[in-house]
Parts: C-alpha cells; sequence; structure tokens
C-alpha cells in the first residue's frame, strides 16, 4: 500500500524510501496545524484557520527505511466538509485531532473516525486518535482514560499531545511511522493477496501524482 | 469586463427581485439644507467641469483652469452629533476593549442576515447580541416587500442605510462614511461575492433550501477573518473604489524576468495552471493567464480581488490547496486554488520570522481538483528558476525593503496623496485594472485621518461618477486639504494637496505628476501581463511531479 519512491536496493545499500499520506483531521481550531508545524519546523506560533488544506512534508531517516510523510493538513472548519474526502483518499494514515479541553471536539472526531471506515478497510489505513492541548491540564473536559478507552475498543493509535509545550508530538508521528513499517513487513511476509505490494515501482510513483 | 466599470453603475441584475417591484428610496429625515443635488455636500468651495458629450477626448493635460461660477456653500458641521438612528450594536463598542475599534463601530456597520431574519456576519462585534437589530431590519425589509415594493436605501443626516437582497441573502451597511449608496452597495456585492468565493451560490442555496431556518454561520465559521480583512481593506485603499488591483512598484528588468519565468512554469505544467500569480502583501507582482482566459477577458478584477483577498496576504506555513469559486466566472463552479510562499528556505535564513516581510505567494488556479502536485511542481520549477537567476532574492530584497514609495517622489511638495488608475496601455493590461498610489505618509498616519482621506476620494468619486451629472473635473476644498478628481478615456486620477493649492496650481501639480506616472509607468505597473498556452498533456507515464 505504500508508494516506495526508489527500488530498495538503489541508492544507500537496502534502506527502501517509502512515501506516505498522513491526513490530519479534525474539529476547527484543535491544534490540527499547530501539530504539523510543530512537527515539519519544530516551532509554534499562533495560525489562522487553515483555508482548505496545507501540505507538509517531512523525512524520517530510521534504521531500517526512509520515511517521507506527506502531510495534509485539512481545515477543520465545517464549509471544508464537504471536500474533505479530496484530501483524505488515497491516505495511508490519519490523525484524528480532538482538543482534550473541549468534549465536543472529541465526539466531533468519532464522526471522523465513522467516516473514515466507510471509505477504508481495517488494514489500509493507520489511524490513531490524538487528544491535543494537554498543557491545558486545568481546563480538561476529557479525561485521558476516556480517550484511551475509545481508541482501544477501536483499534486506534492514542496518545495526547501539546503543540504549544512540544509534547509527545514527535512520538506521535514516529509511532505512526512504525506502524506502518510493521505493516509493511506483514504484507512483505505473507505473499500479497492484496495484490499492491511494494513491488510494482512502474506504477506507484505516479500514483502520488494524482491523489 | 465588469472591472472597467465605474463603480457608481448601477448594481448588476443578478439580483432576484420581483420584476416589478417599484424601489422606493426613503428619505428618512429631511436634510436641512434644502441643496437641489442628492448628495449631501460638506465641502467648501467646488468647481467642476461637465463631461464633454462624445466622452471627453483630452488629448493632452492641458486644461485652462479657467473659473466656473462654482456655488459656494456653507460649511455644515463636519461632525454632527445628532444620533437620530443609535442602533444597539454601537453601545457594544463600550464594551469592546480596543478604543479603537468602538470607534469604527460607530463609522460603519456590515450585517449579512438570512430571509429567515438569523444573523450571519455582523462587521464589528457578536452578530448574536445583534439579533435584534437584524430582526428590525428584516422585519422592515418584509414588511416593505409585502407592498410589493423594495427597499434600497434610507438616508438621513449623518446615516446611509443600504439593503441589498441577493438570493437568499440580506447584507445591509449602515454608513456615516461619505461613500454614496451605489458605492455602499458595491461594498456589499463585495462581501456577498467574498462569501461565494467560498460557498458558491449553488452550496447556499442548497443549505437553505433544505432548512429556511438553517445557521449559516456554521458554514461561514472562520470566514469572517476574510470579510473584515476585505472591508478594512476597503476603508482605506482604492482597490474596491477602483476597481483595479494595486501593484507592486518593481523595476522593469526584473518584473519582466519574473514573469517570464511565471509564464514559462505555469505553461509547461500538466495540467496547467488556468491563472498564475504572485503577490505581496496583498499587491499584485505580476500575473499569468491562459491564453484562452486571457482572450476571452473573462477573469475579471472583482474576482482577482476576491482571490488576493483570500490568499494574497500570505497563507501561513505549508502548501495550501483550497477550492474557491470565482463569482464573476461562474457563481456556481469551484476552481482549486494552489498558493504557498515562495522561497521559504531564504526566508528561514533571514532569520527575523517575518513571513510577513519579504515574504512573495505564489497563486495558481486550477479547474482539476487532483491537480496538486501539478501546482506543486509547478512551484518548485519557478522556485529553481528563479533562485539559479539570483531573481528570488532580487525580488525578496525588493519587497522587504519596502516596495512602495512616498508622495514625494513624483517631486511636487504640494502632493499628499493620489490615485491613479490608467484607462490605456497595452491589451493584455487592459485585462488587468491596476491602480497605484503612494503609501500613506503624514498627515495621513492614524487610521482616523486615512479614513478621512478616503471619505473625500469617495465623495468626489462618486460625483464624477454621478449618472446624473457626469463630470471631467472636480476641484474640491475641504476643510484641512484641497482635492482635485480628473478623469478622462485615458485615466483616472485623484490628487490630494494642501490646503492652499489654488485650481490651477493644482492642476499644474497633477500635470507633473501624470509625466511622472508616464515615465515610471514600468516601473509601477505591470504593463505586459504575459498570457501563455497550456502544454500538450504529455505522453502518459509523465510524472507531474519533477
Ligand atoms: N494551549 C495550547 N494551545 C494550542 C495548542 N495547539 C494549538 N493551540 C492553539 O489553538 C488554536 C488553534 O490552533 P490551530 O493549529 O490553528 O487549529 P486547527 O486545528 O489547525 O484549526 P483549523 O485550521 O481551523 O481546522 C491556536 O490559537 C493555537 O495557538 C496546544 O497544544 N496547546
Ligand atoms: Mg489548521
Amino acid at each position: 500500500m505504500a508508494q516506495e519512491a526508489m527500488p530498495g536496493t538503489f541508492l544507500e545499500g537496502i534502506r527502501p524510501t517509502y512515501i506516505y499520506k498522513v491526513v490530519l483531521l479534525g474539529s476547527t481550531s484543535v491544534g490540527k496545524s499547530s501539530l504539523a508545524y510543530r512537527y515539519v519546523k519544530n516551532d509554534f506560533k499562533e495560525s489562522l484557520p487553515t483555508v482548505g488544506c496545507s501540505f507538509f512534508t517531512q523525512t524520517l531517516n530510521l534504521e531500517v527505511a526512509t520515511v517521507k510523510f506527506e502531510i495534509w493538513d485539512t481545515a477543520g472548519q465545517e464549509k471544508y466538509h464537504s471536500v474533505c474526502h479530496l484530501y483524505y483518499r488515497g491516505a495511508h494514515a490519519a490523525l484524528l485531532v480532538y482538543d482534550i479541553a473541549n468534549k465536543e471536539t472529541l465526539n466531533r472526531a468519532k464522526l471522523w473516525l465513522r467516516d473514515l471506515e466507510k471509505e477504508f478497510l481495517p488494514d489500509e489505513i493507520v489511524i490513531a486518535l490524538v487528544g491535543n492541548k494537554m498543557d491545558l491540564a486545568a481546563e480538561r473536559e476529557v479525561a485521558t482514560e476516556e480517550g484511551e478507552e475509545f481508541a482501544r475498543t477501536k483499534g486506534l493509535l492514542f496518545m495526547e499531545t501539546s503543540a504549544k509545550s512540544n509534547h509527545q508530538v514527535n512520538d506521535i508521528f514516529m509511532a505512526i511511522a512504525q506502524e506502518l513499517l510493521q505493516r509493511e513487513r506483514q504484507k512483505a511476509s505473507a505473499p500479497s493477496l492484496h495484490g499492491r505490494s511494494t513491488v510494482d515501482l512502474g506504477e506507484s510513483r505516479a500514483r502520488t501524482g494524482c491523489c | 469586463m465588469m472591472a472597467a466599470t465605474p463603480s457608481s453603475s448601477p448594481p448588476r441584475s443578478g439580483t432576484p427581485q420581483p420584476p416589478d417591484a417599484a424601489e422606493t428610496e426613503l428619505a428618512v429625515m429631511a436634510v436641512a439644507a434644502s441643496t437641489s443635488s442628492p448628495e449631501c455636500r460638506q465641502g467648501g468651495e467646488e468647481e467642476e467641469e461637465e463631461e464633454e458629450a462624445a466622452g471627453g477626448v483630452v488629448a493632452a493635460p492641458t486644461l485652462s483652469p479657467e473659473c466656473q461660477h462654482g456655488g459656494e456653500e456653507e460649511v455644515t458641521a463636519a461632525v454632527t452629533t445628532a444620533a437620530a438612528m443609535t442602533l444597539p450594536g454601537c453601545r457594544r463598542g463600550a464594551e469592546e476593549d480596543v478604543t479603537a475599534a468602538g470607534w469604527r463601530c460607530r463609522r460603519k456597520h456590515v450585517f449579512v442576515l438570512s430571509e429567515a431574519g438569523k444573523p450571519i456576519y455582523s462587521r464589528h462585534g457578536n452578530e448574536e447580541a445583534l439579533a435584534a437589530t437584524m430582526g428590525v431590519m428584516m422585519a422592515l425589509v418584509s414588511f416593505i416587500q409585502s407592498g410589493g415594493n423594495a427597499i434600497r436605501a434610507i438616508c438621513s443626516e449623518d446615516r446611509t442605510l443600504v439593503f441589498e437582497q441577493r438570493g437568499p441573502l440580506l447584507l445591509v451597511s449602515v454608513s456615516r462614511t461619505r461613500q454614496s449608496a451605489a458605492q455602499l452597495r458595491r461594498e456589499l456585492a463585495f462581501v456577498h461575492e467574498q462569501i461565494l468565493s467560498l460557498l458558491t451560490r449553488g452550496g447556499i442555496a442548497r443549505v437553505f433550501a433544505r432548512r429556511r431556518g438553517y445557521d449559516l454561520r456554521r458554514l461561514l465559521a472562520g470566514a469572517e477573518a476574510v470579510l473584515d480583512r476585505l472591508l478594512s481593506g476597503a476603508a482605506a485603499d482604492g482597490r474596491l473604489l477602483l476597481g483595479a488591483a494595486r501593484c507592486l512598484p518593481l523595476p522593469a528588468p526584473l518584473r519582466r524576468a519574473v514573469s517570464g519565468a511565471l509564464r514559462r512554469a505555469a505553461a509547461a505544467a500538466v495540467p496547467a495552471p488556468a491563472l498564475a500569480l504572485l503577490a505581496a502583501g496583498g499587491r499584485l507582482v505580476t500575473a499569468a493567464r491562459q491564453r484562452a482566459l486571457a482572450e476571452g477577458g473573462q477573469l475579471c478584477a472583482s474576482d482577482l480581488h476576491l482571490l488576493l483577498n483570500l490568499l494574497g496576504s500570505g497563507v501561513g506555513a505549508g502548501e495550501v490547496w483550497t477550492p474557491v469559486c470565482l463569482p464573476h466566472f461562474n457563481p456556481d463552479g469551484y476552481f482549486y486554488a494552489y498558493a504557498a510562499a515562495l522561497g521559504e528556505e531564504e526566508e528561514e535564513e533571514g532569520g527575523t520570522g517575518g513571513r510577513t516581510s519579504g515574504a512573495v505567494t505564489l497563486i495558481l488556479l486550477s479547474t482539476e481538483r487532483e491537480g496538486f502536485y501539478a501546482a506543486a511542481g509547478c512551484r518548485r520549477h519557478l522556485e529553481d528558476t528563479l533562485r539559479v537567476q539570483g531573481w528570488l532574492g532580487e525580488l525578496a530584497a525588493a519587497v522587504r525593503g519596502g516596495a512602495g514609495y512616498g508622495p514625494s517622489r513624483p517631486g511636487a511638495p504640494e502632493l499628499r496623496h493620489f490615485l491613479y488608475k490608467p484607462l490605456e496601455g497595452p491589451e493584455e493590461m487592459q485585462q488587468l485594472p491596476q491602480f497605484t498610489s503612494p503609501e500613506l505618509e503624514d498627515p495621513y498616519t492614524s487610521e482616523e485621518e486615512q479614513h478621512r482621506l478616503f471619505d473625500l476620494y469617495h465623495y468626489l468619486h462618486s460625483r464624477v461618477h454621478s449618472p446624473h451629472r457626469p463630470l471631467r473635473l472636480l476641484y474640491h476644498v475641504a476643510e484641512k486639504e484641497t482635492l482635485l478628481a480628473w478623469v478622462t478615456s485615458k485615466f483616472e486620477l485623484y490628487g490630494c494637496f494642501s490646503p492652499l493649492v489654488t485650481k490651477a496650481g493644482a492642476i499644474g501639480v497633477l500635470t507633473k505628476l501624470l509625466r511622472w506616472l508616464k515615465k515610471e509607468e514600468d516601473w509601477l505597473f505591470i504593463r505586459y501581463p504575459p498570457p501563455y498556452c497550456a502544454a500538450p498533456a504529455r505522453p502518459e507515464g509523465a510524472e507531474a511531479e519533477g
């Protein structure tokens, strides 16, 4: 399911490069853009609501592989919902972000999950539930356990983060990378039933061009 | 093309109104001075020259400063204290922290409400708190509609109320500025079009068809900032008034080089964008259009303005990809817009983190929803070319170094400020209406003074474009300055001078200014916005990304 940009044995010895499309979903102002900015630029600054969608890339050099994330930071505002499928189509991973100081945003994240479940088979996409603004402990409306429990029942990765104080932001993306690579390995060992393993290189990069 | 039309022209007929509805102009308060002209004049002396029948074929700027008998009028008190129609909204000003905001609050309100009377947008403060006011407005409008009439404007001594019904939306302006009803109506049209640019006409119709009482604020959440920017831009800038884009002055060779690079990068992309723009701080650096679009002249200035207002002042980090509707082009369809800052790396090395300082934004308009990677490739291609040639640095330096100019630049000390819109030039240029004006300097540094200046510009503009009695030349002595408006078939020019300048003196200064503008036209304007042909589709298998 991943797009391998180069044959594994091409450049640096045996380390393959994978390109993964990651989409950030969630209500407006839960901190999606702030998370992306923290992750990509390691900085935090006030941001305006996103217009449509913002695109970032980040490359991770891991021991076993190079992972290039193409991050689609979507706008949480309702007017963009009708076009959101435009952004999450073909995604390899999704971060469902809510604000721990706003209960309603967790409910909204659950709705996003329903949308994703309609679009993807469970093994087609890695989904993480992310409770952001962990630094706002005094205003917390969603207990850690509540998010954790929901993630567990749905088989999602889970973490609480703070883009502001840089808490667990790298970690959540790293966890996603590890999970994606893990799935990659499973697929490689079990002969591909889905037909789209990382072998069909000819087609893989071009596919990025259209989604 | 809509853009070239002076803003005092009647509103376009897109407004569904009962065909036989008589339009009622209500004069709520009798204006004390019995002036014969419909406008309330506040100025001192005025002299005017009427438009010549043939459309004013003024060849050379050698008008004789011949005096006409301009009727001297009593200067009505500049500040009318009569608060005949105090709106509850104004009281909220006291609750607002920023006193300046409170002051503006009293200056102009803009409201958008649904047919059901639900508040959608208010320029100042919380529209929720204004629900009662809006309810009254809606009641007023429907009361008059029930009589088979449509309410258009209410003029009182110190306020003008303008109502504009557009589809299921009612837009209202309550203004104490000196903008004419026609100018206010045009501003409301812009607000409406900016809303369409986000939601499309069909999109709005659909939600209201489903539920008449729908709270459109849900869909417009976050768009307040975009509408606020549009309206505050209108308050002290000529964009909306002149229906033209404000250009960033740039050395001609650099502009030519950058334009060429933009055209080539755009033409090489597959699919090629319909339109490619470079902007900095909301000002246009250059634009390139697909030939088909350029020839049709279909991309008009007001659509461009909406696009620049939405994306042209910088878009934050990352590359933006968003659906956007250009309502004049097609009110029901979406384009997909790509926007990103050019030269991110250079910007970061600059250190100051001033995203606003040297940031040039590239905007590409695509008809393809899947066009993101092609657009991103186009940006990289352009960036590489500009970087290799050293133009990227030059461009950023030009923007950072304050690409504007002061009013003293043309070398006429009496000149305090001006607005200049050329009406002729290469054909490509005419399809991209532009204007130039110097930076606002002393005494126009405070917001209050800027608003006062633009009030005067609005007043002059409405006088020279009066449908009843268009003028070619208007000399206006105001309290603290003297202004001269001059409209020919070749240009539209508004100059502001120190108060003591005579009419002959003012004409002399503008003549000098016109010479300077002519000399600097390649620096001031995008004279040859390049059209391009889309490249034929490349053989399949070609990568969209470079
Ligand atoms: N205290 C705190 N504030 C945060 C954190 N992350 C983001 N914010 C603030 O929350 C607000 C919204 O952040 P954004 O990143 O713009 O939110 P978003 O989810 O991208 O919003 P949309 O683009 O409208 O969907 C901003 O004022 C941020 O400064 C965080 O971890 N802690
Ligand atoms: Mg955002």
